[in-house]
């Protein structure tokens, strides 16, 4: 298990090391030139050889990814090629912004998830399991910014104007001072990753309450609520810590729209702001924070489905698809 | 004639004139989910299909006044540039759905090809696909996916591509796993038996074998091809302005939402009706397949497996 494990981490930084070559690829290699990129139709020979020699790009290709590596590794991010400003800097409030956004969205969505998700396998098959079981097919087929739109229709424009319809505050107060622009996208997140986790918590809960041992404690008479509290509900979260973990690796790529949709300062729309002035260092900072986070929540739940699940000790993960 | 003699004669009528795949049709519109699936996906089908050719004026054209209300001439108002929005509305849909029916017909194609191969030939062939698919399912693809549409700009194959290249992966997990169920069949290692090669055994055994998974995944697939190239419409990195696309509309009439409601709710209701259209179809299909153990039905740990862990996951 300790290799299986082991095996995951190498696997991990293999993937983050190769994310890195493509984003260097990307952005400094592929296009022709990112000097062109940067000046666009203005440019002439001398800007463009002065922003050449400013962005390295006159080194050969190896050389520079290994300056460019080397350089993010010890924390030189470089600086914004909008405002000269530090990188760093930059991101810094962005991370917490994201951070924040995100941080509700577990607190709220995941508990709420679980308990609806107890509750539907508790009803299998009365009105509210059936209810529940399309609202979660419609909310799992939309995209993201669908809901958060319908959301801002209904609660922040057309239909009631209870809610600020964008979340913009001026920059370097915290999002925090104004706590009602966070709602609409906290809602939106939490309505998207509802399904998957509610999906899996109802799915185990179902086999553990089908299970022998289940059926021998409410034989012995215990009462349901410590049944599904004390006996279930342990045997059922444990498979479910890997969904969150997953839907949290998938949220540090679906935040990019919500935020972009609610104007809200977190990392997902500083990425688009930078993508529209072509801001390479800030694009490439982003993506590989985003990226990396992603990777590890990924392997995370890995390693915690091969720690709760005895099958998935033995063997490769895939071949106990 | 007796009502028992007519129910007889019109029971015989429909067991020899109704072909066999008719009556699969009729028992799997029998659920509710599918007629709702088929109903809604048909809808916006239409809307895309005949749009262009019943729309009253051309979609860039500026007729009116920015978000003008709705009236007779403009059913649904204007939209931020004066055009009319019915059509653009109507002539909005082409590009996403046929990049999103392209990038996902491409990525299952690529996907079953990869499956097949490391579920039927195993040992070295499918540690190397799957190792390789291991890494690959590492990657934060959505992000990537931004990054290269961003720098490399917005060429509707390099779209089809990537979302192709996101897609194969996924496939190919959930197919291989059927693939390696198939492979264990007596028929399989009697036509091993017998000495056909490799690849007949996998077009003509292992491919008619694996079509329910495929379609499963094939389905859930497209919802999530619809998804991704409409998001990436909204954030503007598909087409560019003037272009009429359902996705880029939202983005540019969402300031005017208070004026002229109508250029965003409908827009992003034919976006919705869409996506669950095609998640109701898929969804009615892979339980009508199991429930009916039809040939090349998936099994129930492929559906359980897909349902929990596909989509945007």
């Amino acid at each position: 298990m300790a290799i299986l494990i082991l095996r995951r981490l190498a696997l991990g930084f293999l993937t983050i090391f190769m994310v890195s070559v493509l984003v260097f690829a990307a952005t400094e290699v592929l296009p022709g030139d990112a000097a062109r990129a940067v000046l666009g139709r203005g440019a002439n020979a001398t800007t463009l050889a002065a922003l050449r020699r400013q962005l390295h790009l006159d080194a050969p290709v190896p050389v520079r990814y290994e300056r460019w590596l080397g350089d993010l590794l010890t924390g030189h991010l470089g600086v914004s090629l909008v405002n000269g400003e530090p990188v760093a800097a930059l991101i810094g409030p962005r991370i917490v912004n994201s951070a924040v956004l995100l941080g509700l969205t577990g607190l709220i969505g995941i508990p709420l998830s679980i308990a609806v998700g107890i509750l539907a396998a508790l009803k299998r098959d009365q009105r509210l399991d059936r209810v529940l079981s399309i609202v979660t097919l419609v909310l799992a087929g939309v995209p993201e910014f669908v809901v958060g739109i319908g959301l801002i229709v209904v609660f922040a424009t057309v239909v009631v104007q209870w809610l600020p319809p964008v979340s913009m505050v001026a920059p370097g107060t915290s999002v925090l001072s104004k706590p009602q622009i966070l709602v609409l996208p906290v809602a939106t997140l939490v309505l998207v990753i509802f399904p998957y986790v509610f999906r899996m918590t109802r799915v185990t809960m179902i086999d553990v309450l089908d299970s022998d041992y289940m059926e021998m404690a409410s034989l012995k008479g215990l009462p349901r609520s410590r049944l599904v509290l004390v006996h279930a509900l342990p045997n059922a979260v444990s498979p479910t810590i890997q969904v969150v973990a997953l839907t949290f690796a998938y949220l540090a790529g679906g935040t990019v729209m919500i935020e972009y949709l609610f104007g809200y300062a977190g990392l997902g729309q500083g990425l688009m702001d930078a993508i529209e002035v072509r801001d390479i260092p800030m694009i490439q900072a982003i993506v590989l924070l985003l990226a990396s986070v992603y990777v590890i929540l990924n392997v995370a739940a890995d390693v915690a489905s091969i720690l709760v699940t005895p099958r998935l000790r033995r063997g490769r993960s895939w071949q106990a698809a | 004639m007796s009502a028992a003699a007519r129910s007889a004669a019109r029971s015989a009528w429909t067991v020899r004139s109704v072909p066999a795949w008719m009556r699969g049709a009729r028992a799997f519109f029998a659920r509710g989910g599918a007629i709702w699936g088929a109903a809604l996906t048909a809808a916006v089908l239409l809307v895309v299909a005949i749009g262009p050719f019943v729309a009253h004026y051309s979609p860039i054209d500026f007729v009116g006044a920015p978000f003008e209300s709705p009236s007779l001439d403009m059913p649904l108002g204007a939209d931020i540039m004066g055009r009319d929005v019915l059509s653009r509305v109507l002539s909005g849909g082409t590009v996403i759905l046929s990049l999103s029916a392209l990038a996902t017909v491409l990525g299952v194609a690529l996907g079953g090809l990869l499956g097949i191969s490391a579920g039927y030939l195993k040992g070295a062939a499918d540690d190397l696909i799957m190792r390789t698919l291991d890494v690959l399912l590492a990657f934060p693809q959505t992000i990537l996916a931004l990054l290269f549409v961003s720098v490399l700009g917005s060429s509707f194959l390099l779209i089809a591509l990537l979302v192709a290249a996101i897609h194969a992966p996924q496939v190919a997990r959930v197919i291989r796993a059927a693939a390696l169920r198939v492979a264990g069949e007596d028929f399989v290692e009697y036509a091993k038996g017998i000495g056909i090669p490799p690849l007949k055994i996998m077009v003509r055994e292992i491919v008619p074998n694996v079509i329910g998974p495929l379609l499963v995944e094939g389905g859930l697939r497209f919802t999530y091809s619809i998804a991704l190239i409409a998001g990436l419409s909204f954030l503007g990195l598909a087409q560019d302005p003037p272009a009429a696309n359902w996705g880029l509309m939202l983005n540019e009439n969402r300031i005017g939402l208070t004026q002229n409601p109508w250029a965003v709710v409908v827009p992003v209701a034919l976006i919705a009706i869409l996506t669950v259209g095609v998640n109701l179809l898929t969804d009615a299909y892979g339980s009508w397949a199991v429930q009916g153990n039809r040939p090349g039905a998936p099994q129930p740990a492929d559906i359980k497996a897909a349902e929990i862990l596909d989509g945007p996951l």
